[in-house]
């Protein structure tokens, strides 16, 4: 039997009618059509599809949205704004963070986090954030890079 | 898209529905609290309950309370992150905020609690596999088979505990609140475990493990250590931890637990007690480690070599036990620990 759940998702408010049993990737990607979120290996064991729920990243493969009502969740869609590119993904399109893209859009809400939490981080603490986001390109340097020059950009207009 | 067997997913309140709900839905119903681990294993089809009993609702069972002086009470739907950092459990109890940050990686710590990490299934080389792979190979006795695929001789299975609070809790003499239809126990976070791959928990199946007691501080110093082939995602292949009371110089109380070498954590007792009455010296430290690898006893199924696991346990108890008594620590222990 379905259920009815009213989900935010990038500030909007949803209305889906699922099973109980879809995951919260399987309700974005299937009932809402934003696929923007991957699906890598659907088992907690990769990050891609990494998405925040109140600002924190969880991955979407195992959460039930069931739970997750009345909760702020945020996917790659909503950051881009006002025609705008966020500032972290104006610097991986510059940098070349992204090589086939798949792990990208997991990479860039995971560093939103920390960014929102600790705006100027230390390259070790941005490995520890990312700790849970495998590349399968192994194109890790340029993601650090990308999320330094993105900090260090914000941090200039926030000043 | 890999995904889950169909279930109804009941999300009480309180403790005392969650207790209803249990008792209601009998043997079709699990506990469900992060996810992190039921659910992989679901969509391996380890497990397939039609009744989902979800705990994240339960507002009582999260949160730290208490003091140094009188000890801590952590409520089992606390996230690991939150227990990672928060400044009482990381300046007191530093070896449980080490065991929680730990685990997995950022995302699985800001899901996983530390119920669920207590709780965790025993994993194995042969078990944890999908289903096409299990089958191919043929079942084993944890789930669809008759025989233990690592000791097919054995008749008990030797999946292996893979928690990494669990060790910690032992060490630190903490103890579990469960709560069932009788009404609650505390006991001894040794007591939860049993030497069996399969029922590898005490707590009955319509108990809910609420809350992981700590005590009082009282100057206890502990560390833990964890082996892994990558610093992130993996699951411990041997975890040690130590926690130490002292006496000026002397140790007054030492307790060495092992994780990951068996189905249940280990307490290495003679070692702790070749402690007792002694100083930290590097001598001691030594003779210590060299007594606790006896009862660490890795078999062949998780990653790296059991033989390597085993020496490891020697080299791990001794790096743990210089960093209690503020020796440098050599080796890539930093690197162990990130």
């Amino acid at each position: 039997m379905k259920i009815r759940l009213e989900l935010t998702v990038n500030e909007e408010t949803r209305e889906v009618l699922v099973a109980p049993h879809k995951t919260l990737l399987e309700v974005l990607r299937e009932d809402l059509g934003l696929t923007g979120t991957k699906h890598g290996c659907e088992l907690g064991e990769c990050g891609t599809c990494t998405v925040l729920v109140d600002g924190a990243p969880v991955l979407s493969c195992l959460a039930l949205p069931a739970e997750l009502q009345g909760r702020a969740i945020a996917t790659v869609e909503g950051m881009a704004g006002g025609g705008q590119l966020h500032p972290l993904q104006q610097a991986f399109a510059e940098l070349g963070a992204a090589q086939c893209g798949y792990c990208t859009p997991g990479v860039l809400l995971t560093a939103q986090s920390l960014l929102s939490e600790r705006p100027t981080p230390t390259r070790e603490e941005i490995r520890e954030a990312l700790a849970g986001n495998l590349c399968r390109c192994t194109g890790y340097t340029k993601i650090l890079d990308a999320v330094e020059l993105a900090s260090l950009r914000m941090a200039e207009v926030a000043r | 898209m890999m995904r889950l067997p169909p279930f109804t997913y009941v999300a009480p309140r309180t403790v005392r529905d969650a207790v209803a709900a249990l008792r209601e839905h009998g043997a079709d119903a699990m506990l469900v609290a992060g996810g992190t681990d039921l659910y992989p294993n679901m969509k391996r089809r380890q497990f397939e309950p039609k009744v989902l009993v979800g705990l994240g609702g339960v507002a009582e069972m999260r949160g730290v309370r208490g003091s140094a002086r009188d000890g801590f009470t952590i409520g089992a739907g606390t996230t690991l992150s939150a227990l990672a950092r928060h400044p009482d459990i990381v300046r007191h109890y530093p070896g449980l905020a080490t065991a929680a940050g730990l685990v997995s990686s950022p995302q699985l710590r800001n899901m996983g609690t530390i119920g669920g990490n207590l709780c965790v299934d025993t994993r194995c080389n042969y078990y944890n596999q999908s289903f096409a792979w299990r089958k191919a190979i043929g079942f084993c006795m944890k789930k669809d088979g008759e025989i233990c695929l690592v000791a097919p001789g054995s008749p008990r299975c030797w999946a292996v505990s893979s928690s990494d609070v669990a060790p910690v809790a032992w060490s630190l003499g903490a103890k579990v609140r469960l709560v069932g239809p009788a009404g609650e126990r505390v006991i001894p976070a040794e007591a939860l475990y049993r030497d069996d791959g399969i029922q590898y928990l005490a707590k009955q199946p319509n108990e809910i493990l609420t809350a992981l007691l700590l005590p009082p501080a009282d100057g206890r110093r502990s560390a833990y250590m964890k082996l892994r082939r990558r610093g992130s995602f993996d699951f411990p292949v041997l975890g040690v931890a130590v926690s130490v009371r002292m006496d000026g110089e002397t140790v007054r109380e030492a307790r060495i637990v092992l994780g990951a070498v068996a189905s249940q954590p280990r307490e290495a007792t003679k070692a702790s007690a070749a402690l007792v009455g002694r100083q930290l010296t590097p001598e001691a430290i030594d003779a210590a480690a060299e007594a606790a690898a006896g009862p660490s006893k890795p078999l062949d199924n998780t990653d790296f070599t059991h033989p390597y696991r085993k020496k490891m346990t020697r080299v791990f108890v001794a790096r743990a036990l210089r960093r209690i008594a503020g020796l440098p620590v050599s080796g890539r222990v930093e690197e162990e620990l990130a």
